[in-house]
C-alpha cells in the first residue's frame, strides 16, 4: 500500500499532518540556530575568559532559542496527537459505515473488531515517529549542509561525502543481512509459536497427564527459541554497527583535521565549535529513520488491510419483480454462490397473497434461508426480482425471526427496540408479552434494562428467541419472515416459542421456514424446495410436503397430506 | 514497593539486565567522551600549542568512536539476550504455574493464550523500560561525577536537572498514561463490541433498518477513544518538550557557571566547552525515560497478572499423601455435588447425584450454561467442588492427586485442543504406546478414517497452528478420536458432535453409546442418536431438571419425538 494512501485518506486530518511536518521542519532548523549560539558563546567564552555578565546577551538569546524549540515542540505534539488520532478515528469511522453496508459475506467479526480498536495503533509508530523523522532526515541534513558551506567549506565536503554513506550502508547491510535473517525466520517463529501452543493446549495436556512432562520441553525449546534469535539478532545487528561506526567516524573524521587546521590558524574556533556541535545533528535523523523503518512497514500493513475492507464494493439494489402477489412476490430468483457448481436458487417465482400464511420446507442446503435473505435485500439476486405488488419493498415492510437473532450488548429493552427506536416502554412491554418473553425477563435483575453481553450472553437459547419475536411484533410490518424460530430449542421451550409465533403470523403476510411438522398446522400452504429450486406446492393446509433425503436429489412425489401427529410414527 | 510488587516477576533476572544496563551505559559515556574530547582537542588546538599537546586527544577521538559504535553493538547484543534469558526461564516459570488445575487463571483456552502475550510484554517492559533506566541512572552518575571534579559548582544544577527529567518527568508521565490507560481500555473495549454488533448482527440491523443507528452509536465510541487517544498521545509530548526545556535550562547555568569559574582562574578555558557538552549530552538516555515509563504504565497490568500466577496456590490442591490410582474398572459415585466458581456467586451445579459403573451410559443435556461443563471438570478434579460427595472406587476424590483421577476419567473436553504437529503426534498424546491399529480403530469410531487416509502425508500430515490446516468438524473429530484412543476406564466427552452435520453426528453418538465395558458419560446438546444411554440427565440452572430413560425424558407424551433438524426428512424414513 502507498503511504500517500494513508495521508490522504482522511481529510479532515490533513491540517494536522501538514502541520506535523511544518512543525517538525521548523524544529529541526532551530537545532542548526541552537548550535550556531552555542558555538558563538564557547567561542568566545574560551578566547577570552570574560566575567559571565559580559556574555549575558547571548545566553539571553541561546535561552531564548532553547524557549522557542520548546514551543515548537509543544505545537508539534499537539499536531502529531491531533493527526495520529484523526486519521485513526477517520479510518475507524469509515470502516464502520462500510461495515454496516455488507449485507453478505462479511468479515470475520473477531479479527475487525481487533483491527478496529487496537490494530490502528500500529499507525503510531508510524504517524507520530517515523512521519516527523522523514521530514527531519529532509530538512535537518541540508540544513546543517547550507550553514556549514557558510563557515567551512573543507569539513562540509567531509559530511556531503560521508552523509550518503549512511543509507548506501544501510541498504547494502540490510540486503546482505535480509537473506541470513530471513532463513532464520522459519525457525524462530516455530519456536517462539510453541509456548503459544503449548499454553493454549494445557485443558487437553492435563486430561490425558502429560503437563508436566511438557515443562521441559517448554524451558528447553525457549533456550533454542534464544539461541536462534541471538543468531539472527548477531547478523541484524550489523548493519546498525556500521551506521554507528559510520557516524562516529565522521565526528572523529571532521574533528581531527579541524584541529589540526586550528593549529596553523586556518579557522577560527567559533567555525571549529560550530562545525563539531553541527556535524553529528546531520547523521543523527538518517540513522534514527533507519531504526524506525519497521514500525512504517508494520504500519503500512495494518492501514492496507484497513483499506481491503474499506475497498470492498457495496451490495448492488434488488431489482422489483414485476406486478403480481400483493404479500410478496420473488420473481425468478437466481442466487449463485462463487465455487459452486449449482446455483443456490434457481428461478424461484413465489407469490404471497396479502395475509398469506405460507410455509417453506426442504432439506437442509435447499436454499430456504437464501430466499428469505432475497426477500430481505441481505442476498443481491444474480437474477430476478423482489416486489410487493410491483413495487420494490419499503424498509418498513418486513419484520425478520432468523434462527439465531442476534442479540445485541445493550438492554433488553433496546434490543427489542430494534426496529422501532421510539416505541414507549409500554408498547415493549407488550411486544415482550405477546412474545412470551415478559415473565422471564421481569425475572431478571434489572428487568427492561438488564443489560446484555457481548451477543446475548446471559440468556438462553429460547429466551434470545423470544426477544426476537418480541422484536417483530414490535416491528409491526405487513409481511413477516421467519426462519426456522424454534431450531435448537427443547421441546418444552419450542411450545412456548411456537405458541408466540402463531399469534405473531395472525393477519400478517407470512414466509416461514420450517423443519418441524407442528408449525404447519398453522399455514396456509406449503411449498417446497429442493437444490435451490421450487418443486411441488401443495395446496390444502395441514398439508406436508416430504422430502426423501435418500433419493440422490431427484424431486419426486413432492407433496403429501398427512395429520401433524403422523409424526408419532417417528418413534 | 511491596514484596508482592509486580516486578518481582523479574527479579531473579535483576543482575542480568543491570548488566546489560552498564554496557549501554558505556556505550553512552563512548559517545559523550567522543564529543568532549574533540571539543578539547578544538578548543586546546585553537590556542596553537605544539602539535605533541594533541596527539593524545587524538588518538583518544579516534578510540572513542570506534568503541562507541562497537560498545553499541554490544549492548544491543548483551540486552536481547539477557531480556530472551529471562524470557526464557519466565516461560517455564509460569507454565509450572500453570499445571495444576484450576490456577488463577481457570482452565478457559481464550484466558491461557493471553498468558502468553504477558509474559512477551514482560520481557517488552525489561528490554524498554529497565534497560534504559539502568543506563541511564549509570551515565546521569558519571556525568555528574565528571563535572563535580572540574567544576564543582556545576554539579549540583545538572543533578537537579538530571533528578527532573529523568525521574520526575518520566514518573508524571508514567501515572498520566496509567490513568488514561483504564479509560482508553474501556473505549476500546466499548467499540470492539460495537464492531462486533455490527458485523454479526448486520442482518438484523439490515432486516429491521437499524444500521445507520448502530453505525453512529459505534461511531460516538470511536470518537470517545480519538478524544482519550489524542490526550495520551499529548502526554508524551508534554514530556518531551518538558524534558528539553529542562535540560537546556540544565546546559545555559552549567555554561554560565563555567563561564564564571573560568574567569575566576578555577577552570581552564577549554574546558568550558567540555563541561558544558557533557551536562548537554549527559541528558541523552534520560531523554527516552518518559516514553520507557508510558510503556511500563501500559505493561503494568500484565506484569500484575504474571506476577499473580506465579504466586497463586492450585486451586484444586492434591493431598500431601494421594491414595493409590484407581487401576481395573471404576466407579463413580456422586451425590449432592456442588460447584461455584465464587463464594458469593450462585453455585453452577447443585444438588446433582450420579453413578457410573462399568457399562454406564449417561447423558447431560440442558442450555448452554446449564451446568454440564462445570460438572464433568469438577469430576476429572479441572475445578474444586464446595459440596457434596463424590466417590472413586470408595475412595473420595479429594484423596487422589489429579493426576491419577485423570487417567481414570478423561476424553475430550470444550476446550481441546489440537497441537501444530502431525495428526499422529495429535493423537499419540493420548496414548504414547499406541499401535497403528488402535490408531485406526479410534480414527474410524470418530469417522475421520477415510479422510486421513485420503490425504497425501496420512497420519504424518502436519495441523498447522491451532489446527487451522482442519476444518472444525475434523478438528472436533480428531479430538474425539484422541478421547477414543486414550480408552480410559470412564470416558468423558463434552459435545463431541459440535460442528457435525446431523447424520454423522448421529451416528458418531449411536456409536459412542453402544453397549462396552467403559463407563461413558457425554454431554451434548445434540437430541437424537442417544437412544443407547442408560440414563439422560436434563441441567438447568446447575440444577437437575429431570432424568430417566432416553425415551421417557427425550419426548415426553404428546408432543414430537426427534426435534433434531430434519425431522420432516425422520418422518419420511419412518413411513
Amino acid at each position: 500500500m502507498r503511504p500517500q494512501r494513508l495521508l490522504r485518506a482522511v481529510p479532515e486530518a490533513q491540517r494536522a499532518i501538514i502541520a506535523m511536518a511544518a512543525t517538525a521542519a521548523a524544529g529541526g532548523l532551530v537545532i542548526v540556530w541552537q548550535a550556531d549560539q552555542l558555538a558563538g558563546i564557547l567561542a568566545t567564552a574560551t578566547t577570552r575568559a570574560p566575567a559571565p555578565a559580559r556574555l549575558a546577551g547571548p545566553l539571553a538569546v541561546l535561552a531564548a532559542i532553547i524557549a522557542i524549540r520548546v514551543a515548537v515542540m509543544g505545537l508539534h505534539a499537539e499536531a502529531a496527537a491531533r493527526g495520529a488520532a484523526g486519521i485513526k478515528a477517520g479510518l475507524r469511522s469509515r470502516l464502520l459505515r462500510r461495515l454496516g453496508e455488507q449485507a453478505g459475506a462479511a468479515p470475520p467479526a473477531g479479527e475487525t473488531a481487533v483491527l478496529l480498536s487496537r490494530g490502528l495503533d500500529a499507525l503510531d509508530p508510524y504517524l507520530t515517529g517515523y512521519l516527523p523523522q522523514l521530514v527531519l532526515a529532509a530538512v535537518v541534513p541540508l540544513a546543517v549542509i547550507a550553514r556549514l558551506a557558510l563557515a567551512d567549506w573543507v569539513s562540509t565536503v567531509i559530511v556531503v561525502l560521508t552523509l550518503p554513506l549512511i543509507p548506501v550502508f544501510g541498504i547494502l547491510v540490510g540486503k546482505s543481512t535480509g537473506a541470513a535473517v530471513a532463513r532464520q525466520w522459519g525457525t524462530l517463529s516455530r519456536l517462539g509459536d510453541h509456548f503459544l501452543d503449548v499454553i493454549a493446549g494445557l485443558p487437553t495436556l492435563r486430561c490425558f497427564d502429560r503437563a508436566r512432562a511438557q515443562a521441559q520441553t517448554v524451558r528447553r525449546l525457549a533456550d533454542a527459541h534464544r539461541r536462534a534469535t541471538m543468531r539472527t539478532l548477531r547478523i541484524a545487528f550489523l548493519s546498525a554497527l556500521i551506521l554507528e561506526l559510520v557516524a562516529a567516524f565522521s565526528v572523529a573524521l571532521i574533528a581531527v583535521p579541524l584541529g589540526l587546521r586550528l593549529l596553523d590558524g586556518q579557522v577560527t574556533l567559533r567555525v571549529g565549535l560550530l562545525v563539531l556541535l553541527l556535524a553529528p545533528e546531520a547523521y543523527l535523523p538518517l540513522r534514527a529513520l533507519g531504526s524506525r523503518f519497521h514500525a512504517s512497514a508494520e504500519a503500512l500493513t495494518v492501514a492496507g488491510q484497513a483499506f481491503a475492507l474499506i475497498d470492498r464494493p457495496p451490495p448492488g439494489p434488488v431489482p422489483a419483480a414485476p406486478p403480481g402477489g400483493a404479500g410478496l412476490r420473488l420473481d425468478a430468483i437466481v442466487v449463485r454462490y462463487p465455487g459452486r457448481p449449482r446455483p443456490a436458487l434457481d428461478k424461484v417465482t413465489l407469490a404471497l397473497a396479502a395475509g398469506e400464511r405460507v410455509a417453506l420446507v426442504g432439506p437442509s442446503g435447499a436454499g430456504k434461508t437464501t430466499l428469505l435473505k432475497v426477500a430481505l435485500g441481505l442476498v443481491t439476486p444474480d437474477e430476478g426480482g423482489v416486489g410487493r405488488d410491483g413495487a420494490r419493498p419499503g424498509p418498513g415492510d418486513f419484520a425478520w425471526v432468523p434462527q439465531h437473532p442476534h442479540l445485541f450488548a445493550a438492554t433488553i429493552a433496546g434490543n427489542i427496540r430494534l426496529g422501532q427506536p421510539g416505541a414507549s416502554d409500554a408498547a415493549v412491554r407488550a411486544a415482550a408479552a405477546a412474545a412470551g418473553a415478559d415473565a422471564f425477563i421481569a425475572a431478571l435483575p434489572g428487568g427492561y434494562q438488564a443489560r446484555l453481553g457481548e451477543r446475548g450472553q446471559g440468556l438462553s437459547a429460547g429466551q434470545r428467541q423470544r426477544i426476537g419475536i418480541a422484536r417483530a411484533f414490535l416491528r409491526d410490518a405487513p409481511v413477516l419472515l421467519l426462519d426456522e424460530p424454534t431450531a435448537h430449542l427443547d421441546a418444552a421451550t419450542e411450545e412456548a416459542v411456537l405458541a408466540a409465533t402463531v399469534r405473531l403470523m395472525a393477519g400478517r403476510t407470512t414466509l416461514i421456514v420450517a423443519h418441524r411438522p407442528a408449525v404447519l398446522r398453522y399455514v396456509d400452504r406449503v411449498v417446497a424446495l429442493r437444490d435451490g429450486q421450487l418443486v411441488a406446492p401443495g395446496q390444502a393446509p395441514r398439508s406436508d410436503a416430504l422430502a426423501d433425503r435418500g433419493d440422490g436429489g431427484r424431486p419426486r412425489e413432492m407433496a403429501r397430506t398427512r395429520p401433524t401427529s403422523a409424526s408419532e410414527e417417528d418413534a | 514497593m511491596s514484596s508482592a510488587s509486580p516486578l518481582a516477576a523479574l527479579r531473579p533476572y535483576a543482575r542480568r539486565i543491570a548488566l546489560a544496563g552498564a554496557v549501554g551505559a558505556l556505550a553512552e559515556l563512548a559517545g559523550l567522551a567522543l564529543m568532549a574530547t574533540s571539543a578539547w582537542l578544538i578548543c586546546r588546538a585553537a590556542q596553537q600549542p605544539a602539535l605533541s599537546a594533541l596527539s593524545e586527544a587524538i588518538v583518544a577521538v579516534r578510540g572513542f568512536a570506534v568503541l562507541r559504535g562497537a560498545l553499541r553493538y554490544a549492548e544491543r547484543l548483551v540486552s536481547h539476550d539477557a531480556v530472551l534469558r529471562a524470557l526464557a526461564d519466565l516461560r517455564g516459570r509460569v507454565y509450572a504455574a500453570l499445571v495444576p488445575a484450576g490456577a488463577a487463571t481457570g482452565h478457559s483456552g481464550e484466558t491461557l493464550t493471553s498468558v502468553v502475550a504477558d509474559v512477551e510484554a514482560i520481557s517488552d517492559i525489561a528490554l524498554r523500560c529497565l534497560l534504559p533506566a539502568v543506563a541511564a541512572l549509570l551515565v546521569a552518575v558519571a556525568g555528574t561525577a565528571l563535572s563535580a571534579i572540574l567544576v564543582p559548582a556545576s554539579a549540583l544544577p545538572l543533578a537537579l536537572g538530571l533528578l527532573l527529567a529523568g525521574v520526575v518527568v518520566p514518573a508524571a508521565t508514567g501515572v498520566a498514561t496509567a490513568r488514561a490507560s483504564a479509560g482508553i481500555a474501556a473505549a476500546r473495549g466499548e467499540l470492539a463490541a460495537r464492531t462486533v454488533d455490527l458485523i454479526d448482527g448486520r442482518e438484523d440491523l439490515l432486516a429491521f433498518g437499524a444500521t445507520e443507528a448502530a453505525v453512529a452509536t459505534a461511531d460516538a465510541a470511536a470518537a470517545r477513544l480519538a478524544r482519550l487517544e489524542r490526550a495520551t498521545a499529548r502526554h508524551a509530548g508534554i514530556a518531551a518538550a518538558a524534558g528539553f526545556l529542562i535540560r537546556g535550562a540544565t546546559m545555559v547555568t552549567v555554561l554560565l557557571v563555567s563561564i564564571g569559574a573560568a574567569h575566576g582562574h578555577r577552570l581552564g578555558v577549554v574546558m568550558i566547552s567540555v563541561v558544558t557538552l557533557t551536562a548537554l549530552l549527559a541528558f541523552e538516555p534520560a531523554a527516552a525515560l518518559p516514553e520507557a515509563a508510558q510503556r511500563l504504565a501500559r505493561g503494568y497490568a500484565a506484569l500484575r497478572r504474571v506476577t499473580a500466577i506465579l504466586a497463586a496456590a492450585p486451586a484444586v490442591p492434591d493431598p500431601a499423601c494421594p491414595a493409590p490410582a484407581p487401576t481395573g474398572p471404576v466407579t463413580l459415585r456422586v451425590r449432592g455435588l456442588r460447584v461455584r466458581y465464587a463464594a458469593s456467586a450462585p453455585p453452577a451445579v447443585r444438588d446433582l447425584d450420579l453413578d457410573l459403573a462399568p457399562g454406564s451410559r449417561v447423558v447431560l443435556v440442558g442450555p448452554s450454561g446449564a451446568g454440564k461443563s462445570t460438572a464433568l471438570a469438577a469430576l476429572m478434579r479441572l475445578v474444586e467442588f464446595d459440596g457434596g460427595t463424590v466417590r472413586l472406587n470408595g475412595v473420595d476424590l479429594r484423596d487422589y492427586a489429579g493426576d491419577a483421577i485423570r487417567r481414570a476419567v478423561s476424553g475430550a473436553l470444550s476446550d481441546g485442543h489440537v497441537f501444530n504437529a502431525t495428526l499422529r503426534a495429535n493423537l499419540l498424546l493420548a496414548r504414547p504406546g499406541a499401535t497403528g491399529e488402535q490408531l485406526d480403530e479410534a480414527l474410524r469410531r470418530a469417522r475421520l478414517l477415510d479422510w486421513v487416509r485420503g490425504l497425501p502425508a496420512g497420519l504424518d500430515t502436519v495441523t498447522g497452528p491451532g489446527g487451522q490446516q482442519l476444518s472444525g468438524g475434523q478438528r472436533r473429530r480428531l479430538i474425539l478420536a484422541r478421547a477414543f484412543l486414550a480408552d480410559p476406564p470412564v470416558l468423558v466427552l463434552d459435545e463431541p458432535t459440535e460442528g457435525l452435520d446431523p447424520q454423522t453426528a448421529d451416528e458418531v453418538l449411536r456409536d459412542v453409546l453402544r453397549p462396552g465395558p467403559q463407563a461413558v458419560l457425554l454431554v451434548t446438546h445434540h437430541l437424537t442418536g442417544l437412544e443407547g444411554a442408560s440414563e439422560v440427565i436434563v441441567l438447568d440452572q446447575g440444577a437437575v431438571a429431570g432424568r430417566g430413560a432416553p425415551a421417557d425424558v427425550l419426548a415426553p407424551p404428546g408432543h414430537l419425538t426427534s426435534p433434531g433438524p430434519g425431522d420432516l426428512v425422520g418422518g419420511a424414513r419412518g413411513r
